[in-house]
């Protein structure tokens, strides 16, 4: 028997079908969405209640090595967010960096069911799959870090363009992984090798390899286009944090030259003002290039004041925080392929630049001109936890609280930035838009993130309420691949989402000429490394589109 | 995956090869064993790459005719076994597992989650052996690479506290010491090795520089080192304390500070002696201070083959690496409290589900005295003290040799194993299943365990 459920009397939120708080009714069968269902079928009624997709994460750091390493630093953070059970549900705990059992109940428990892990070293993408089996509820994929493969520099520095574009597909079908991230391009060579030394211009030298970090990007991005990648390489910028960014920003959105590519977490790439000075905002210069540039989608990465941990690719920036704050730190090189740093950190209102910081972001999002291409994260832990986004969309929504909010932070801060003149309120359909239909269309889900007949039957109720971050907070009913997980608040049954990734086309040939390169500096054997399809479980290919 | 080739030489024997397989008998979980196996003997006759133990590992392995069950000490069927541990374990009021580290982490995934659904108990062996390590971490963080990226670049490594060529005899050759890397193209000769322990071991003559510590006194050395490497002046009795000359110490910092890449293992002489986590606390504080001159890692050398996937899988599932309580509803960390030595020695638990370990044989006194008197089931690959004790005795598949399934090398490193031959015994994971599904059916509905 199919099973079928129909959701009635709702206001739908549906901005991909131009479905804009219509009363519709939303029909589903087997999993997926249909025009129509017997008579007898179970009904949810939705009478004032607010209909949307489930919604999308489309950078957040939930599984695997860095995750765990997090995990395991902060007891004294669990303790004190413990996770019951319940008699359909895991156990686990909270705090900013959850356990997965923890993490995929809190995800659907806000409306979320999809979440895509940001960055994975390919010899660790095992310990992610195994991560992601065990965090239930939501669909999940993973990106890539192949931005500092010394492998790929190999290649690039001896001008062999077609095969790096063959080996990046290699990789991200040997992880299974949905799409390729760049994170602080360049540096990991001069992190380990030189001393913890940093990147500091894109246009220089990565030592030995004689390519510059825009190189590197722009061949990725050249490669993903062709490949046809879902969604185009997912960029964490140089200078993360430093004062005076934006020119690095706009050096490497200008490096596209018109290609798709994604912008990870712009607030902390848009620092204005001089290096090694406090910073400024410099969110009109880079907001202003995105607006006018449609090949560019970005994550805001918002901070959220209280707890965070700086958990990164990034093993420089991990650093310098650690010679700011001088608490435990962790620092974990990956062969070959990737350095990484973690830090705990709060945010503090008092604090300028965290002011600044969260300023900025909200800046980045009210002068955004297009929604489906600025959309919400916190780049969870690293600007505050996932659990932040009903708060956020509240600063999103409601002007009068976003400005009774200013009022308790650093004044200098506010004046440096033009926060207090942005009146814009972010309607419910701009929030379907950034939380569900913009990271979709981003990402290349074209059964996610819109309510339309053949869609993922992954849906939201909320109660409506004057509240935004009240309603946001604890959606009525949650509903998963057809199946009503939460109903009336509560956990009816537990649920495994599926793995998204990709597979690009390429010549097999390439394993050859990676295989040498395995045996002199890898530790694992070439044959050890491909990850099976066992651990995958349920999954589903995102298709690629290649030109030809 | 074309590593599998059947062939029929000569003598008809019914041999095949295993190219890539993995050896789980240390935490280096070397993946580049050779097996020839014997198919009409059950039995590895070669093991190419495999060091010392790793052979014995391998050519000890032989199917042996037990039975798959005792219940009481009778023969029983499987089923009869996974009935009758599913109901110890729901039966009891605090029920306990350990062990974990010499399975695959998709059967520890099963065990967190037994434990879980009946408000138990979770623990590994990581308790009595890097734990100490482990809560360190917990406290300053720690500096640390793959094994790779110290072959790629260490120019300076320091052993301490620990013998590897007894304990890990391919740790030398296969990673940190003498293999080439990517900016060690001479091999040893372009590393400096350091080797800091109470006595002279066979592990000695690989070190170019070898240093005695008076027994005890890691601490302090480590201590004067931090000391030293921040510019602070140090107590004068130095030598007389802890054994080690001011020379010996101020030639460490200069090389510790001025190598381009330097690593520093422990081992178990510092997390099982007398100053136990402030011992490794002060490796990682060290190794993070260093930082601010050079590029600095350290890294706990573990022992059994699957200890680090028993942390990782531990710590996903709850948050904590080892010593888990359930008995909320939740998880709770609290080493001493919840840790299996502990919990057994104080008389606690009222059933233990021992997995993959032997505690009968290691453990204090008191606690085996415990063991002795309450319920316990065991899956192990052979005979030992606590299956000899234990209520219901699972006979199991071996890992990596009779079993597929993913293991973490010590580094964090996930491999998954490539079995040699079948094993007519279940696999722990099997096992494991069973039991959880028995557990759940006996826990449905109104009995289900909430928390409180
Ligand atoms: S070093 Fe350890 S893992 Fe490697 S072959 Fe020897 S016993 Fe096996």
């Amino acid at each position: 028997m199919p099973s079928e459920l129909k959701i009635v009397n709702g206001r739908v939120y549906d901005p991909a079908n131009h479905i804009n708080g219509d009363v519709q009714d939303i029909c589903v069968r087997d999993g997926k969405i249909v025009d129509s269902v017997s008579k007898s079928v179970t009904k949810i009624d939705a009478h004032g209640m607010v209909v949307m997709p489930g919604a999308i994460d489309i950078h957040c750091h939930i599984a695997g090595p860095k995750v765990n390493l997090a995990r395991k630093l902060m007891p004294e953070d669990h303790r004190l967010d413990v996770h019951p059970k319940t008699a359909v549900t895991r156990s686990g705990t909270g705090g900013i960096v959850p356990s997965t059992f923890a993490t995929g109940y809190r995800y659907a428990t806000m409306g979320y069911t999809t979440a895509m892990e940001a960055a994975v070293p390919p010899i660790t993408a095992r310990h992610v799959l195994e991560e992601l089996d065990d965090t239930p509820v939501i669909d999940k994929g993973f990106y890539v870090l192949l931005g500092n493969n010394a492998f790929l520099y190999k290649l690039l520095k001896e001008g062999r363009k077609n095969e790096f574009k063959e080996a990046i597909a290699w990789w991200v079908n040997s992880v299974h992984a949905y799409t390729v991230k760049l994170v602080n391009t360049g540096s990991d060579e001069l992190w380990k090798g030189r001393k913890n030394a940093n990147i500091t211009d894109v246009n220089e030298s990565i030592d030995h390899y004689d390519i510059t970090p825009v190189h590197v990007m722009e061949s990725f991005i050249e490669a993903a286009h062709e490949l046809g990648l879902p969604h185009p390489p997912h960029i964490h910028c140089n200078n993360l944090g430093h004062s005076g960014n934006i020119s690095t920003t706009l050096d490497t959105m200008k490096a596209a030259q018109g290609r798709r590519v994604h912008m990870a977490h712009i607030q902390f790439h848009s620092f204005g003002g001089e290096l090694n000075k406090n910073p400024v905002s410099g969110a009109r210069e880079i907001i202003d290039y995105i607006n006018d540039h449609e090949n560019i989608t970005a994550d805001v990465g918002q901070v959220m004041f209280g707890k965070a941990t700086a958990m990164t690719a990034d093993a420089p920036l991990a650093w310098m925080l650690r010679n700011v704050k001088f608490d435990k730190w962790v620092n974990a090189d990956t062969e070959c392929e990737s350095g990484c740093g973690i830090i705990p950190f709060s945010y503090q209102e008092s604090i300028y630049t965290h002011t600044l910081q969260w300023a900025m972001g909200l800046e980045l999002f009210l002068m955004s001109k297009d929604p489906w291409r600025v959309l919400l994260s916190t780049d969870h832990p690293n600007g505050g936890s996932f659990m932040n986004y009903p708060k956020l969309i509240k600063l999103l929504m409601d002007s009068a609280y976003r400005k009774e909010a200013l009022k308790h932070l650093n004044q200098k801060a506010v004046d440096k930035t033009v926060l207090l003149e942005l009146d814009r309120e972010y309607t419910l359909n701009e929030i379907a838009i950034i939380t569900r239909a913009g990271p979709a269309r981003a990402l290349g889900l074209m059964n996610k993130g819109h309510l339309g007949v053949g869609a993922d039957a992954d849906i939201t109720v909320y109660t409506e309420e004057d509240d935004k971050e009240k309603m946001f907070n604890a959606p009525r009913y949650v509903i998963k691949d057809g199946i009503t997980v939460i109903n009336d608040h509560e956990f009816a049954t537990d649920h495994k989402g599926k793995i998204l990734h990709s597979k690009p086309g390429y010549n097999e040939e390439i394993a050859a000429e990676i295989e040498p390169f395995f045996e002199d500096y890898y530790s694992v054997r070439f044959s050890n490394y491909a990850i099976s399809d066992d651990y995958l479980h349920d999954h589903e290919e995102i298709p690629t589109h290649p030109k030809s | 995956m074309p590593e599998v080739i059947q062939s029929k030489p000569k003598e008809k024997k019914n041999i095949k090869i295993v190219k890539d397989a993995t050896c789980t008998f240390c935490g280096c979980v070397c993946d580049d064993m050779e097996l020839t196996v014997d198919l009409d003997e059950h039995r590895i006759t070669k093991a190419k790459n495999a060091c010392v133990l790793g052979r014995a590992w391998f050519y000890e392995h032989v199917l042996e005719d037990r039975p798959v069950v005792l219940i009481d000490g009778k023969e029983a069927t499987l089923e009869e076994g996974m009935d009758t541990a599913a109901q110890i374990l729901v039966d009891a009021k605090f029920p306990i597992t350990y062990g974990l580290s010499d399975c695959t982490c998709e059967a520890q995934r099963v065990a967190v989650d037994i434990m879980d659904t009946i408000n138990g108990n979770v623990d590994t062996t990581t308790s009595v052996c890097h734990g100490p390590s482990g809560m360190a971490f917990q406290g300053v963080g720690e500096s640390t690479a793959t094994l790779g990226e110290i072959r790629n670049r260490a120019d300076l490594v320091i052993y301490w506290g620990g013998n590897p060529a007894e304990s890990h005899p391919r740790h030398f050759t296969r990673y940190a010491v003498t293999p080439k890397g990517m900016y060690i193209p001479n091999g040893k000769k372009d590393r400096t090795v350091v080797l800091v322990d109470v006595r002279k071991t066979s592990s000695t003559p690989v070190a170019d520089i070898f240093v005695q510590v008076k027994p005890g006194k890691d601490f302090e050395v480590l201590w004067a080192l931090r000391a030293l490497v921040k510019g602070k002046r140090i107590s004068k009795d130095i030598e007389e304390q802890t054994g080690v000359s001011r020379e010996m110490l101020d030639d460490l910092v200069y090389r510790m500070k001025n190598c381009q890449y330097g690593v520093l293992f422990l081992g178990m002489g510092l997390t099982m002696t007398r100053g136990r986590h402030f011992n490794s606390g002060a490796v990682y504080s060290l190794a993070a201070d260093l930082n601010e001159f050079t590029h600095f890692v350290a890294k706990p050398v573990r022992g059994h083959g699957n200890v680090t996937g028993a942390d990782n899988v531990v710590s996903w599932q709850t948050g904590y690496p080892f010593g888990v309580n359930f008995n909320r509803g939740y998880p709770r960390f609290n080493p001493g409290e919840f840790t299996t030595s502990d919990v057994l020695a104080r008389g606690e638990t009222d059933a233990a589900m021992i997995i993959a370990s032997d505690p009968a044989s290691n453990f204090s006194r008191r606690a085996i005295e415990h063991l002795a008197k309450i319920p316990v089931i065991t899956m192990d690959t052979k005979e030992t003290h606590t299956t000899k004790i234990s209520k219901v005795r699972f006979a199991v598949a071996t890992y990596g040799i009779n079993t597929g399934g993913t293991v973490y090398r010590m580094d964090d490193v996930p491999i998954s194993l490539r079995p040699a031959f079948d094993s007519p015994f279940p696999t722990d994971q099997e096992v494991l299943e069973g039991i959880r599904q028995r557990v759940k059916r006996l826990l449905t509905g109104s009995k289900a365990r909430t928390a409180f």
